[in-house]
């Protein structure tokens, strides 16, 4: 008796579980999800700026042609999902991309939206319409692309000069929305109309922005939110403080730190947090067109003097990863494997092995412990890119190199970077897509605005063109490593580490999923819910 | 008088002018513009992108020219145009004024209703136990800064209650708007209030040894009377003098002060505007400021001349 008496209770137990589960894991129509946003993005339009201040709270304003599916933590073609098109195919040797868009969608204002807007985007894109961005961080995004051909309001072609099937990764970017036709650029960085989940309500300077749900979304019933709003906080502690106190939401994606987010484990215990990498390279870039880095035996001594194990465990605790140019495995998908990156020198173990070497190299050019070579670090001066150039002076001192912190106000680091006015730079450098396409060729391509210390090879540029073309995964893949060993080897843009950082949001918010190895393209927030 | 008014009218006209020109031409001398900021966010430096919106700004113009545009369209009353967020200048600073006013006024009204009494009862009972604790009181006000008290405030506020006092823009009740603006302003304050108390302590001491207080005394006047009719009343106007000067160093308290609690008063504001080079934002506001101190400044100048006549004479 005892025994069926325990069997209906496990029953009843279980029942009330599983009913429990499913009730939490029904999405729960309404709410305003309140966010603090780490900075003032200096405008609204997504296309002019060049930092994830901007995605994340306009992302969810706009439609892509294609997006990367929201749910899904790693960005690869195979998760790749239509969204103001329909469907897509590669014609004509791979050389155009065709979408059949999505009938029946309008813009916030009321127009609706037709292939037209995609050809005003992308020819503002490329620097081939009358109305202009005042500023176009991703043209060479688009450097294959011959033009853009509508057919009908319903379908658009982006004919190429040659194959890149990496366009497709590129348009899945939270960086490509589609604009109207109607609305001018400089309207767009104040008051942007979209095709998105949630319409654009204000934006206001170093205070709020704040977006309403569009009850016209072409996706029915979505999205589940009423709304969201950004309080700007650009102190930290204030931010995290409101946070721990249940003043918001969730915290700012990926901004917590892996120090910080102890503080936040031990106050708010029942908080959800999250631990990715962010697809963002912490590098070294070398003046090497002017003495002593011209030298390619002082710059390889540089390389092989870097204890990448001791800038991770110091500044995340050990939650970091060692790679080449490209985000290495698991989350990264273009990574070299760890063999080959341990054959390139200065990434073997052996730390003091690679540092002998190191000094062998500075003494063939002339120093040794009587004469050191001295050289300024420049960076920016904000911590992310202070505290690693201070690890970085502190290693190059092993090699007879003494460096000298030069801080530079964000202001000047580009034109200081662009007239060369530099020895070496510690820098950070984020990638939109986990794509070698688009690292490759922003960074390192002949001419590129963003190749800072102007590499150029010409026989890896002809390298990059291949592995652009190549359809074959497998294939790309093999080429893409051997490029990023060369690039290492060439002491190009020595690569430190990828960083890792923490992103909370209280236990009741549900339908975040993020991104594992890019920070650019997860905040369309049209699946996020709140269970209260 | 009326040629004293003049001249302090006209001396009030070439210091705006002189300002104007300060602000102009300092702002013109720190490295890199609004053009070099937008760059550096969007990481790239393309020099005919570059070019083209710094004579979309107005920037290429010769700087004569530019301050030209500027301070002839401030006497018209035309600020121009935020160059961050594209809006009427005007119409970003004025909202911004009111927080910050409310917050310096309960800063000053925290420091001298604190400060004053504070420091006369540790005059009255120099030497006490009393005394040498209000004294480490106001050194630690001193010592502190804003800034960390603020951190100090918000995370003890967190640790105990869960609570966190940072800015609220749509209280509901005036208790609720109260409390938006007491918390910040009394880690502003408290600095402020220990300068307050200090120079009231030291003045009431002078004061207290002065021969009309023995006679007071002698008289049979109460303690209540001695100190606060007698004495303070002589005591106070070296206080009121530091108040003057710690309202307009205030600014500078209120700048951290703003960025702890989230506060989106002028001060914050201002720095920020800085930061992006927004110069119409930067000029305008700090010429606004320029005019409400010179201003102050001629009303404090003209009372004085009502009542010392001397001044009306000799100046």
């Amino acid at each position: 008796m005892r025994s069926v008496r325990a069997l209906a209770a496990t029953a009843a137990l279980s029942l009330l579980a599983f009913s429990t589960i499913a009730l939490a894991g029904e999405p729960k129509q309404g709410g305003i999800l309140r966010m603090y946003h780490r900075d003032s993005p200096g405008n609204a339009s997504i296309h002019e700026g060049a930092t994830y201040s901007l995605n994340v709270p306009f992302m969810p304003v706009f439609n892509n042609l294609v997006i990367y599916k929201q749910d899904v933590a790693q960005n690869s073609m195979d998760t790749i999902v239509p969204e103001l098109a329909e469907s897509w195919a590669w014609v004509n040797d791979n050389k155009t991309l065709t979408f059949k868009l999505r009938a029946g969608v309008k813009w916030h204002d009321g127009k609706p939206f037709t292939s037209a807007d995609v050809k005003c985007t992308f020819d503002m894109l490329m620097g081939k319409s009358q109305q202009k961005f005042r500023q176009n961080p991703r043209k060479t995004w688009y450097e294959q692309v011959n033009d853009v051909s509508t057919n009908g309001d319903l379908e658009v072609s982006f004919n190429l000069k040659r194959p890149q099937p990496s366009l497709l990764a590129l348009l899945a970017s939270g960086y490509t929305p589609v604009y109207p036709c109607h609305v001018s650029p400089g309207d767009m960085r104040t008051h942007p109309i979209g095709t998105g989940p949630f319409k654009f309500v204000e934006f206001k300077a170093n205070e709020s922005i704040k977006l309403t749900r569009n009850p016209d979304y072409w996706r029915k019933g979505r999205p589940y939110l009423d709304g969201i709003e950004f309080t700007i906080i650009p102190n930290r502690s204030t931010a995290i403080l409101a946070f721990v106190a249940g003043k918001f939401d969730m915290a700012f994606p990926t901004e917590v730190s892996i120090p910080l987010l102890k503080d936040v484990k031990s106050q708010a215990p029942n908080a959800v947090c999250v631990v990715e990498p962010n697809n963002v390279a912490t590098n070294i870039i070398v003046n090497s067109s002017a003495p002593p880095f011209d030298n390619i035996d002082i710059r390889r001594a540089m390389a092989l003097s870097l204890d990448r194990k001791a800038f991770i465990s110091i500044m995340f605790e050990g939650q970091g990863d060692v790679g080449g140019t490209l985000l290495p495995p698991p989350n990264g998908l273009w990574g070299m494997p760890k063999e080959m990156l341990e054959s390139i020198p200065g990434y073997g173990p052996d730390i003091n092995a690679n540092r002998e070497e190191a000094k062998k190299l500075m003494q063939k050019a002339g120093y040794g412990p009587d004469k050191h070579l001295a050289v300024k670090v420049s960076t920016r001066n904000i911590p992310v890119y202070r505290d690693p150039a201070v690890i970085l002076i502190d290693q190059l001192k092993s090699i007879y190199i003494d460096g000298e912190l030069d801080v530079v106000e964000t202001a000047n680091w580009f034109p200081k970077i662009a007239r060369k006015d530099y020895m070496l730079g510690l820098n950070l450098t984020g990638n939109a897509v986990d794509d070698p396409d688009q690292s490759f060729y922003e960074n390192y391509s002949c001419g590129s605005e963003r190749n800072y210390t102007n590499y150029c090879n010409k026989e890896i540029e002809k390298l990059f063109d291949v592995q652009s073309q190549e359809t074959d995964l497998n294939k790309r893949k093999k080429l893409v490593w051997d490029i990023d060993k060369k690039l290492q080897e060439d002491v190009a843009r020595p690569i430190i580490f990828h960083a890792r950082t923490g992103s909370c949001w209280q236990p009741y918010v549900k339908g975040v999923t993020v991104m594992s190895n890019s920070s650019y393209n997860g905040y369309r927030y049209e699946d996020v819910w709140m269970d209260k | 008088m009326f040629a004293y008014l003049v001249r302090r009218l006209l001396l009030m006209l070439v210091t705006l002018f002189g300002i104007s020109i300060v602000i102009f031409f300092l702002l013109r001398i720190v490295p890199g513009n609004i053009v070099d900021i937008l760059f550096a966010a969007a990481g790239y430096v393309d020099p005919a992108d570059k070019a083209s919106l710094e004579k979309e700004l107005g920037i290429d113009q010769p700087l004569v020219v530019q301050y030209w545009h500027w301070i002839s369209g401030f006497l018209r009353g035309d600020f121009g145009y935020s160059y961050v967020s594209e809006k009427p200048a005007l119409q970003e600073i004025l909202p911004r004024i009111p927080i910050t006013a409310r917050l310096a006024g309960l800063a000053l009204l925290f420091s001298a209703s604190i400060g004053i009494p504070l420091g006369v009862i540790s005059a009255v009972k120099q030497g006490t136990r009393l005394d040498y604790a209000l004294r480490i009181v106001s050194l630690s006000g001193l010592s502190l800064p804003s800034f960390w008290l603020g951190l100090l405030i918000l995370t003890a506020s967190v640790a105990m209650f869960n609570q966190m006092p940072i800015f609220n823009p749509n209280p509901q009740t005036w208790l609720e708007a109260f409390a938006t603006y007491a918390v910040p302003a009394a880690a502003v304050g408290f600095r402020s209030a220990a300068l307050t108390m200090r120079i009231t302590r030291s003045s009431m001491l002078e004061v207290l040894r002065q021969d009309y207080i023995r006679t007071a005394r002698a008289k049979g006047a109460s303690d209540a009377a001695v100190n606060y009719q007698h004495a303070l009343k002589n005591a106070i106007l070296p206080v009121i003098t530091v108040i003057g000067i710690e309202a307009a160093f205030l600014i500078g308290g209120l700048i951290v002060t703003e960025t702890v609690f989230n506060i989106p008063g002028v001060a914050r504001f201002l720095v920020e505007a800085i930061r992006w080079r927004d110069y119409p934002i930067v000029q305008n506001l700090v010429m606004l400021i320029a005019i409400v101190v010179v201003s102050a400044n001629f009303i404090v100048d003209m009372l004085y001349a009502v009542f010392d006549p001397r001044i009306r004479y000799t100046d």
